[in-house]
């Protein structure tokens, strides 16, 4: 019971922004608020939310590797892009019925997560590094969207599921959860919007505890300097192998979730600027941080779908302007920055007043 | 068809494969080697050469001056990237790899909004030859004796010019270089400047060869990329070598399954070299020497 007692206290430490009433007071609110949103929303607003939080996972999976683990790797997509098309080949083939579509979803995120075992092995165990691990992750990417691309022809088949080339994959069924009388299906609205919440709540709230736990530390120790860490006795490669494979799992289930929402997957979610989005979320919103990991994705994520009313071409420049300028002016990320200076005002606030 | 048929046609795969590995790795492994920055913009700055290549020989001048200009323009383009971007993040070489992202991403879609979906290409120059049953174009011969000049004349650069004796000075020990008077600031302008044309006259070399359009340096970084892991920080040392053994992993895999496995042969050479080499060809040559 302490244990369990112990893991709650995990929750705030100091690998994370964010302790007290007043945050856990702001997050009950911002929750009640998510909670309650759909009732007041309409059908189509709240799918387009489901699609913000599907994009949040990919985010904080970055956010577990490059801003806590410190290597950069620019391949979430092919993750995303596994776990997608795993979901599809599974349920196409086996169908929906008996909760089927959970045991795939499970699969397919186990699928992402042995690829990554087997891509971090060669890649931590080789000691890469560095700008190194960015362009073989990158590389991955590109070469299975590559291969995905030219699987049209009709001998590209797994069981009854075509790949279909570059237009990839559709009509695969949405998630359904087996009940007695009717199995609830999960469309893209409101069923899916609360699947997703918790998901993203429990992600949220579990990468929180992980990394203020003592593995958290010794992650954030190898980023600050992996010899040090080295010296202390730690086994630097398997760490990094560790987190990999966690960030390689949530990337996962993001493509999953993203599969389930649209019901399709395409080759292009695996390439070039597919792969630059979540890098771009992450960086602006604040890398170290999962909170404004969170708060950044959302945020940019809104601000890029307004601007592509404009033309996604423009939209896109815009991100790419938006990223560089984030590295020159704010490092840290735009979002970590506000929550800093609000956290540090709000502290003098309370010593003034104490 | 003959033993010499077939020794030539392997040949011919293999400097092919090799130009094309060198042409579009060179510009990348000299801003790698020289300054520890990876340019993932690599691929806008080839894109930058070809278009400019073929803009010129639209508007009338011979395919070799097209070429130039296209470099010319790279390595401008380079020296104002330099100084806006790179120049500020030296010691950030992850940041470096990001904002070069973002600069790549700004390109590809701001040559899509400029210049539209695709631009009208150059026709391949020289024609064909025959070799027993099949025929095969002087161009890519061209390619490859371009690929062995642009070596050659890297190492020219590197090893008998002052700028090469002071780039390398200034890559060994940065202060020292500065102390002894040495203006390192403009050395690493120049440097990514150099990179940069050498990139633009990969774009523009390969230009007659291919379509046009604004993603198409995508088509080109994998290989660069895949070269420069494989070869590490020196050119000459591990560029070249790592050109040589992908080009015969690349030939041999097309050949044997088609363009796409070649692809995919790279990307499982580089992964085991990296688990074995870690700092790449140049990295295993120069310690065997010390």
């Amino acid at each position: 019971m302490t244990g369990f007692l112990s893991l709650f206290r995990r929750l705030e430490g100091p690998q994370t922004v964010g302790r007290g009433p007043a945050f856990w007071g702001l997050f009950a609110v911002v929750l009640a608020v998510a909670l309650v949103y759909p009732l007041v929303s309409d059908g189509y607003t709240v799918g387009n939310t489901v699609y913000f939080f599907v994009w949040v996972f990919i985010a904080l999976s970055l956010c577990l590797i490059w801003g806590y683990g410190g290597s950069l790797s620019f391949g979430q997509t092919a993750f995303f892009g596994i776990a997608g098309y795993g979901y599809g080949i599974l349920t196409i083939n086996f169908g929906s019925a008996y909760g089927f579509t959970l045991v795939a979803l499970v699969v397919a995120v186990a699928i992402a997560a042995l690829f990554a075992i087997l891509l971090g092995y060669f890649m931590f165990f080789g000691r890469i590094a560095g700008v190194f691990l960015g362009i073989v992750t990158l590389a991955v990417t590109l070469m299975l969207e590559r291969f995905m691309a030219q699987t049209a022809g009709p001998e590209w088949r797994i069981g009854s599921a075509r790949l279909n080339g570059f237009n990839g994959m559709s009509a695969m069924p949405p998630l359904t959860i087996p009940w007695p009388g009717e199995p609830i299906v999960l469309f893209a609205d409101v069923g899916l919007y609360y699947f997703v919440l918790g998901l993203l709540i429990f992600v949220y709230l579990g990468l929180r505890m992980l990394m203020n736990s003592s593995f958290g530390n010794v992650i954030v120790a190898i980023r600050e300097n992996p010899e040090r860490a080295e010296m202390l006795g730690y086994d630097v490669r398997k760490y990094q192998l560790i987190t990999f494979v966690i960030g390689a799992a949530l990337a996962g289930l993001s493509g999953l979730l993203y599969t389930v929402w649209g019901q399709y997957i395409t080759p292009s979610s695996m390439g070039m600027t597919a792969a630059a989005l979540p890098l771009i979320w992450v960086a602006v919103g604040g890398r170290s941080d999962l909170t404004s990991t969170v708060i950044g994705t959302l945020m940019v994520l809104a601000a890029f779908q307004a601007l592509t009313i404009y033309g996604s071409q423009y939209a896109l420049v815009f991100m790419g302007v938006l990223l560089v300028l984030t590295v020159l002016i704010a490092p840290n990320g735009l979002v970590l920055g506000a929550m800093n200076w609000l956290g540090r005002l709000a502290a003098r606030l309370t010593q003034r007043i104490g | 068809m003959n033993l010499a048929t077939l020794v030539f046609s392997a040949l011919y795969q293999f400097g092919d494969a090799f130009a094309f590995l060198v042409l579009s790795a060179c510009g990348l492994a000299v801003i790698f080697g020289m300054m520890g920055v990876i340019n993932l913009a690599h691929g806008e700055f080839i894109m930058c050469g070809a278009y400019v290549t073929a803009a010129t020989v639209h508007a009338g001048l011979p395919l070799p001056l097209g070429i130039l200009a296209g470099t010319i323009v790279s390595a401008l383009v380079g020296v104002v990237v330099e100084l806006v971007v790179i120049r500020h993040l030296y010691d950030r070489p992850l940041d470096t790899i990001v904002a070069t992202w973002g600069l790549s991403l700004i390109a590809t879609q701001g040559t899509l909004i400029m210049v539209g979906s695709t631009m009208a290409g150059v026709g391949t120059p020289f024609g064909s030859f025959q070799v027993g049953d099949y025929s095969y174009s002087i161009y890519r011969i061209v390619l490859f004796c371009a690929a062995l000049g642009v070596l050659a004349g890297l190492y020219a650069l590197f090893n008998w010019t002052r700028f090469g004796v002071l780039a390398r000075a200034t890559i060994q020990v940065p202060h020292m270089a500065a102390a002894l008077g040495v203006d390192t600031r403009l050395i690493y302008s120049l440097t990514f400047a150099c990179g940069a044309g050498l990139a633009g006259l990969a774009g523009g070399l390969y230009a007659p060869t291919m379509t046009l359009v604004p993603t198409m340096g995508a088509t080109f970084i994998m290989e660069a990329f895949v070269t420069v892991v494989i070869g590490g920080a020196d050119v000459f040392l591990g560029t070249a070598p790592a050109g040589g053994v992908l080009a015969i992993v690349k030939s041999v895999m097309t050949s044997w399954q088609g363009q796409l496995f070649g692809q995919i042969g790279l990307l499982v050479a580089v992964i085991i070299v990296v688990r074995v080499l870690p700092k790449g060809i140049s990295g295993f040559v120069l310690r065997e020497r010390t």
